[in-house]
């Protein structure tokens, strides 16, 4: 589904990514985790061209991220993404924020979008909110919003960029539950994130970056099971993040 | 007050407000709609990775700024008839009447000062905004038109009214094209009836009152407006 072949990146004369190459399959839930600043924000971002890459190949469903040709709004479209610090349009009522994109880039009905949205609010607990302005609603109502926005572009696969390091800990749960249903549900997702809960929870497979590159690529049974076998980097930081 | 007769300002009211008045009134907002729209498009053009085009605009902008305003209305009063003619090749000078030369004008000077205006706009919009709607898949167009131009005339709404303001009180330099705005048509009753003191210290309070008003108004509109994130 989604295929990095040999990604390197410069900021200037700065290697963000050197050289990574990994896939995430149909319907597989891929955590990325690893130190601040290993670039694994930088990676995901670069699958749906939102950081341009300046070597190797990204396809997203047999599509090239990279090439010229590529239709990039069509493409963006097909892969849903959820931001650290939500992003939702804070003129538009929540359910224009999950309409617009539907009835612009899909060209869907109104409708049908909003038919669309509401459906999706209900899913995620919010119903409630639907005439509300995302000022108004918690960091974790936000964010329960911006993955229902997500959703409402029917994607074949979620992006989701440190979805819950930006919230209250009080609401980093309600927003794990969403996605965990999600994973159930069979939903190809690509995840950076801190919460080894989670990937311990319903992860296929862990990608374990440091300094731009992909560290460590194996089955979460292996990475949390076996950590004898990790690289110094890997248990480094994984007896920091698990011993409390 | 011995010798002075404000009398004539009640006599004259009708000529000086239905006319003058009407006429900057028009001027304004006409300039200000069109040097909006144009300087939101440099503003665009500024912000664009293309140096060519961000070059266009910065320099477009540089150049009317450093220049003043009366000398590109003369400019333009002398000019705009060539232009028309060169672009509908009449072979000779088209007359566009004093309001259409002022209002381009004006659209045009502005422009250089409304496109720094919303570039302060735009770049105050966090890029992840921006990414979110790429991210939607919507185009640069649509990321324009819905999510950041709405956003970025929201925090701009109290300057761009405060430049209103400044425009308002420069389009009484159309005296020079002999228009009659406001100031023009008080001018004119000065001249004809000899109350050069009457009328000036009438206009100068409408100019006064009408300006202070709007600013206080933006002021309020300024402390009404906080956007919430």
């Amino acid at each position: 589904m989604i295929e990095f072949k040999n990604v390197s990146k410069w900021y200037g004369s700065f290697q963000v990514l050197t050289d990574c190459s990994t896939s995430v399959s149909k319907g597989e839930v891929v955590v990325v985790c690893g130190p601040s600043g290993s670039g694994k924000s930088t990676l995901i971002k670069t699958a749906n061209a939102l950081e341009p890459f300046q070597q190797g190949e990204i396809f997203i469903d047999g599509i090239s991220v990279g090439a010229p040709s590529t239709n990039l709004p069509k493409l963006r479209s097909r892969i849903g993404m959820v931001f650290q610090h939500f992003e939702l349009f804070p003129h538009l009522s929540v359910m224009r924020n999950l309409s617009l994109a539907q009835i612009k880039v899909l060209g869907r009905p109104e409708k049908e979008a909003m038919e669309r949205a509401r459906s999706l609010l209900e899913r995620v607990g919010l119903s409630a909110h639907i005439d509300k302005y995302p000022g108004q609603l918690s960091g974790g109502q936000q964010q329960r919003v911006a993955i229902a926005r997500a959703l409402a572009m029917d994607p074949l696969a979620m992006l989701f960029d440190e979805p819950t390091s930006a919230l209250d800990p009080e609401m980093v749960n309600e927003v794990l539950d969403v996605m965990v249903d999600l994973a159930k549900e069979g939903m190809t997702m690509m995840v950076v994130t801190h919460e080894m809960g989670f990937a311990r929870k319903v992860a296929h497979r862990v990608i374990f970056m440091d300094e731009g590159k992909i560290v460590e690529d194996c089955t979460k049974d292996d990475f949390f099971g076996h950590v004898d076998q990790r690289s110094d980097r890997a248990k480094l930081f994984l007896s920091k993040i698990l011993s409390h | 007050m011995h010798g002075f007769d404000f009398e004539i300002i009640w006599r004259t009211a009708p000529y000086v407000f239905m006319t003058g008045m009407v006429f900057t009134i028009k001027l304004t907002v006409f300039a200000t709609i069109g040097a909006i729209i144009l300087g939101t498009l440099l503003a665009m053009m500024r912000l664009s990775s293309n140096r060519i085009v961000s070059g266009l605009s910065g320099g477009y902008v540089n150049f009317l700024r450093a220049l003043p305003l009366i000398l590109i209305i003369f400019w333009f009063y002398f000019l705009v008839p060539y232009i028309f003619g060169w672009i509908l090749q009449a072979g000779h000078p088209i007359s566009v009447g004093g309001f259409t030369s002022a209002l381009i004008t004006f659209v045009l000077f502005e422009a250089a000062y409304f496109c720094e205006i919303m570039r302060a706009g735009i770049q105050s919009i966090p890029r992840g905004q921006i990414g979110a709607g790429y991210a939607l898949g919507l185009n640069y167009w649509q990321v324009m038109w819905h999510i950041v131009l709405p956003q970025a005339f929201r925090n701009m709404t109290p300057v761009l009214l405060t430049q209103m303001i400044v425009l308002f009180q420069d389009t009484s330099l159309v005296y020079v094209l002999s228009l009659t705005d406001f100031l023009g048509a008080a001018n004119n009753v000065a001249q004809r009836d000899g109350r050069l003191v009457e009328m000036f210290i009438f206009a100068a309070l409408v100019y006064f009152l009408i300006s202070y008003a709007a600013s206080r108004t933006v002021k309020r509109l300024e402390r009404r407006m906080a956007i919430v994130r």
